[in-house]
C-alpha cells in the first residue's frame, strides 16, 4: 500500500481525536510516510488489519445495506457528523465487490440543471479533502477532464454549460481546436467524421483509485464504531405496522431502528423486500483497461458523440469505456457489439493507441432511472430510507450522496445539496434530465 | 447475444433497438390517473431473472418483437411479435 502525507489541516485534527475514542478497539494506527519507511525497514511486519470483523449483533440504531461506496460513506458519517456510531454495514460479498471497485474513476463537478450543480459540486470539494479527513490515500488526481465539441451547436450547448458550472462556483474553460491541441496533440482532429471544434476544461476533474475510496471510508467508519459485516445477505425487511423494525440476513435476524438501502444495481430487490417497485431498471456497462504503458495521457478525454472516453491509471493502463450495452441485464459482463463500438470510437479518435494491447474488460450493473438522475430520500415505511439511481455516475458522488444520505437518516430531513433527489418527482414531473433525453430508463 | 426473429430468424443483436420492458406495452387511458401515467414511464419490476421486454427489427422486417429473456444469464426463451399477441 502506497501512504502519502498531508499536511496536518483541521480535518486531521478532527480525525484524530475521533480515533483516540476508539483507541481500544485495537486498530487506531495512523498511517504516514514515516510509518510506511519504518515499516519497510522491518519486512513490513507491524502492520495490523485496516478494519475488524465482527459478528452481527442483535440490534442497531441505523443498519446499511450494502457495503459499495455510498453504503460505506453513509456510515462513516453517521458517525463522523452526527455521533451515531450503533451501526452496522451489511454486505453480502466482500467490501468493495460491487461497482465500487469496477468504474472507470472520473470525478467531476461539470453538471448543468440546479439540483444535480450543487450536489456535484459539494461532491468535488469532498473529495479535495477527503485524503487528509480519512488519513488515506485515495490518489485523488486533479489532473483535467476534457469534453470534446465538433459543431458549433455542441459549443453553445458547452457554452451554456461552462457558465452553469462557473455560476455554481466550479471551474470551466473553453478551448478552441487550438486550445485543445496544446493539451491533446496526439487526437486526430480532422476526422471527417466527427472534427473537432474544440473542448470544455474542467481543471478541478480528474480521477481516483476506486478500491481506496471503499477501503479509505471503511477504516474511518470501523475506527467510529461502526460494525461493517460481510458475507452477510439481506433477505428481507421487517416492517411492522408501517415502521421498520430490522432486516433477516443470512447471518440471522438484526433488528434495527432505522434502516439504509443503499445496494445500486439492485436497489429493484432489495425495495421489493418493502413491498417497493421502483423507477429502475438495471443495465450492464462495460469498461477496459491495457497493458501498462509510460505516461501519454495526462488528462481524462470525453469523447461524447462517439461513446468514448479515457484515462490512464497511475499504473499505466489505459482506462476506458463507452455507453451502456443498452439491453435490461444483472450480468456482470457485456456483448461483443458494445467492445468493437469502443474499440472502434477510440481508434477514431486517437488512433495512437491502436498497438496497445487490451488487458481485461468487465461490467457492473448500472442502477438506470428514467431521468439519469439519482433518489436520496424516505420511504412510505417509517424509518427506511433509500439511496439509488445512480446510473453510471456515482463514483463521482461518493462523498456526497454519504453526506446527504447521512443527513437524512439521522434528522429526517433532506440536505440541501440533495434536496431535489426525491423519489416522489417523477409522479409529480419534477424530472431531473440532465441529458434531456427523455424517460427511458437506458438513454441516460 | 442474438434473437430469433419469427419472420426473420436467428440475426445479431447488432440489428435490433432495446426500447425497455413490456410495460411500455399497456399504455393507460388518457383519464386515468397520475399514478397509472408513473407505473407506465417510470416504475419497473426490473427482475433478476427472467422478463420480457421490447426489441425492435431495425434493421430486418421493422416488426415489434416481445423478448423473453434471462437478464443473469442472458439466455433467450421465447420470441413473440407485438402485432400477433394475444395476451
Ligand atoms: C464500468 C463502470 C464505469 C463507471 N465509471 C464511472 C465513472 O467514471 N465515474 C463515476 O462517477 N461513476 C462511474 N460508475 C458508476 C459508479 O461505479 C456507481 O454509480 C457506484 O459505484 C454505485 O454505488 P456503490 O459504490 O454504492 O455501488 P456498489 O459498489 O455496487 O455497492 C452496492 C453493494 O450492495 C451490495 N448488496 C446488494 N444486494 C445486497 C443485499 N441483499 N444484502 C447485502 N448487500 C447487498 C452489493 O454486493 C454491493 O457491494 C461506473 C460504473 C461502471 C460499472
Ligand atoms: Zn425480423
Amino acid at each position: 500500500m502506497i501512504v502519502r502525507t498531508r499536511p496536518a489541516d483541521c480535518h486531521t485534527n478532527l480525525f484524530m481525536s475521533g480515533a483516540r475514542g476508539f483507541g481500544g478497539r485495537g486498530n487506531s494506527m495512523r498511517y504516514s510516510g514515516l510509518r510506511v519507511i519504518t515499516e519497510g525497514l522491518f519486512g513490513n511486519k507491524g502492520w495490523t488489519p485496516a478494519w475488524r470483523d465482527p459478528a452481527p449483533k442483535a440490534e442497531y440504531d441505523v443498519v446499511i445495506i450494502g457495503g459499495g461506496g455510498h453504503g460505506l460513506s453513509t456510515a462513516y458519517y453517521l458517525a463522523r457528523n452526527h455521533g451515531i456510531t450503533n451501526v452496522a454495514v451489511l454486505e453480502k460479498g466482500h467490501l468493495g465487490s460491487g461497482n465500487i471497485g469496477r468504474n472507470t474513476t472520473i470525478v467531476r463537478a461539470n453538471y448543468f440543471l440546479p439540483g444535480n450543480s450543487e450536489f456535484y459540486s459539494h461532491s468535488l470539494k469532498l473529495w479535495e479533502g477527503l485524503e487528509a479527513e480519512l488519513n488515506y490515500n485515495v490518489m485523488h488526481s486533479q489532473r483535467g477532464l476534457i469534453n470534446l465539441f465538433h459543431s458549433d451547436g455542441q459549443r453553445d450547448a458547452f457554452v451554456r454549460r461552462g457558465n452553469a458550472m462557473i455560476n455554481q462556483g466550479d471551474d470551466a474553460v473553453l478551448l478552441d481546436q487550438e486550445g485543445v491541441r496544446e493539451h491533446l496533440p496526439y487526437l486526430d482532429f480532422e476526422q471527417t467524421r466527427f472534427p473537432i471544434y474544440g473542448g470544455l476544461l474542467h481543471p478541478r476533474g480528474g480521477t481516483a483509485r476506486h478500491d481506496a475510496v471503499a477501503w479509505g471510508y471503511a477504516r474511518g467508519a470501523d475506527r467510529r464504531g461502526v460494525d461493517l459485516i460481510q458475507n452477510c445477505e439481506v433477505t428481507g425487511i421487517d416492517i411492522q405496522g408501517g415502521v421498520v423494525r430490522g432486516v433477516q440476513t443470512t447471518r440471522g435476524a438484526i433488528r434495527a431502528k432505522k434502516v439504509g438501502i443503499i445496494v445500486a444495481g439492485r436497489s429493484s430487490q432489495v425495495a421489493a423486500m418493502a413491498g417497493m417497485r421502483l423507477p429502475v431498471e438495471s443495465h450492464v456497462l462495460q469498461a477496459f483497461v491495457t497493458e501498462g504503458l509510460k505516461p501519454v495521457i495526462d488528462h481524462v478525454i470525453s469523447f461524447g458523440m462517439g461513446h468514448f472516453y479515457i484515462s490512464q491509471s497511475d499504473k499505466g493502463g489505459l482506462v476506458f469505456g463507452g455507453d451502456l450495452d443498452f439491453y435490461a441485464s444483472y450480468a456482470a459482463r457485456g456483448n461483443l457489439p458494445m467492445v468493437e463500438h469502443v474499440m472502434e470510437a477510440g481508434m477514431t479518435l486517437m488512433p495512437m493507441i491502436g498497438r496497445a494491447k487490451v488487458l481485461r474488460s468487465w461490467g457492473g450493473i448500472m442502477d438506470m432511472t428514467p431521468d439519469g438522475s439519482p433518489v436520496i430520500d424516505k420511504t412510505h415505511v417509517e424509518g427506511l430510507f433509500i439511496d439509488c439511481g445512480w446510473n453510471y455516475g456515482g463514483f463521482k458522488a461518493v462523498p456526497a450522496s454519504g453526506w446527504s444520505m447521512a443527513h437524512l437518516m439521522a434528522t429526517g430531513e433532506s440536505h440541501e445539496v440533495a434536496r431535489k433527489f426525491r423519489l416522489e418527482r417523477f409522479a409529480t414531473g419534477h424530472l431531473l434530465d440532465e441529458e434531456g433525453t427523455g424517460s427511458q430508463h437506458n438513454l441516460h | 447475444m442474438r434473437l430469433k426473429c419469427p419472420l426473420c430468424g436467428d440475426r445479431d443483436r447488432r440489428e435490433f433497438y432495446y426500447y425497455g420492458a413490456e410495460d411500455f406495452l399497456n399504455r393507460p387511458e388518457a383519464a386515468d390517473p397520475g399514478s397509472a401515467w408513473d407505473d407506465y414511464l417510470h416504475n419497473r419490476d426490473n427482475p433478476a431473472g427472467v422478463t420480457k421486454d421490447l426489441w425492435y427489427h431495425e434493421a430486418g422486417c421493422s416488426q415489434w418483437l416481445l423478448v423473453a429473456r434471462n437478464t443473469v444469464t442472458h439466455e433467450i426463451s421465447a420470441v413473440e411479435l407485438v402485432a400477433e399477441r394475444t395476451a
